[in-house]
């Protein structure tokens, strides 16, 4: 079990690089404090929606928050390959929602989401 | 000497590091779009996404507020550290009071702050024991506006509006700066590093 806490995050990251390079989810936690940590921390809604527990929890449905109706109205569940295209581009994922950042570069998203998934798990 | 300072700038700084007392604070305030004819002929034709951004930037000025309020009332701040704090946090109701006046320009409808308390409870501020545990908390906040800010630059369908987020991220930045300097952490080696 540890094994595969371990390894399917670097797995996921590797399919959402297309297989460049294995993702790195303490590569990932340091991007996340430079990039998300201005609105977002793991166990408390701020600017943004908490995020520990993100994979596999509905869009739009963390108790407490005051999501954009877009996201609220949402019917995925977020994954690994969603959790890559929203920080891609986050309006073409979901129209009318409210984060203007993005995350151009496919390495950066994937090491990102290894270590939301990473967080997820605990 | 590598970096020259204007004697405002070293005043504040010197201040900030304790080894003075009393800022002189600037009478200017960042007027931002606030008077912007221009905008407001834009505001009919501005997409929401717009609105949206600006009122995530607004969310953290809230929040930005609210927390050197927590650290100002902590009675953990020494008075020169104070006074630079109070500062910085008038720095950050007039961006509040700009990015309001921006969003109602364009139609939208402000986000509204929360409580302190509320604000406090998401920072952990329960967890603060001494100033420079404050400082630490402002800083990593400030760094976090700067790279938002600059991170939703390339965002906005409004140029005027990427330069006030550009303006809003250079507030932060030296805000930044010299709460690093006062926690004595060095200079970043790498160029580039905000926004990265």
């Amino acid at each position: 079990m540890i094994i595969a806490e371990r390894l399917l995050p670097a797995v996921l990251g590797l399919a959402i690089a297309g297989g460049a390079a294995a993702a790195d989810p303490g590569r990932g936690a340091g991007l996340y404090e430079a990039r998300c940590a201005a609105c977002h921390s793991l166990d408390a809604h701020r600017v943004g929606p908490l995020h520990r527990g993100v994979v596999g929890r509905r869009a739009g449905s963390a108790p407490g928050y005051d999501y954009s109706p877009a996201l609220a109205a949402a019917a995925f569940t977020w994954d690994a390959a969603l959790l890559d295209a929203w920080l891609k581009d986050p309006e073409a994922l979901v129209p009318g929602q409210r984060m203007g950042y993005s995350v151009a570069d496919a390495g950066d998203r994937g090491d990102l989401v290894a270590f939301l998934l990473s967080v997820s798990r605990r | 000497m590598l970096i020259k300072t204007t004697p405002a700038q070293y005043s504040a700084r010197r201040n900030f590091l304790g080894r003075s007392t009393g800022i002189a604070l600037s009478g200017a305030a960042v007027a931002l779009l606030a008077g912007n004819s221009r905008l407001a002929v834009a505001a009919t034709g501005s997409p929401s996404g717009d609105v949206n951004i600006l009122n995530v930037a607004l969310g953290l000025e809230h929040e930005a507020i609210a927390a050197y309020q927590v650290g100002a009332e902590s009675g953990l701040l020494q008075k020169p550290v104070l006074d630079t704090a109070v500062l910085f946090q008038s720095h950050h109701k007039q961006h509040r009071d700009a990015l309001v006046a921006t969003i109602e320009k364009l139609g939208g409808k402000p986000v509204n702050a929360k409580s302190n308390a509320d604000y406090a409870a998401g920072l952990g501020a329960g967890g603060l024991k001494s100033q420079a545990d404050i400082l630490t908390l402002a800083a990593r906040l400030e760094l976090g506006a700067a790279n938002a800010y600059i991170g939703v630059i390339p965002a906005f369908s409004e140029k005027d509006l990427a330069k006030v987020a550009a303006r809003l991220a250079a507030d932060e930045t030296m805000h930044w700066s010299l709460l690093a300097n006062a926690l004595g952490k060095p200079v970043p080696m790498a160029a580039l590093s905000f926004g990265a």
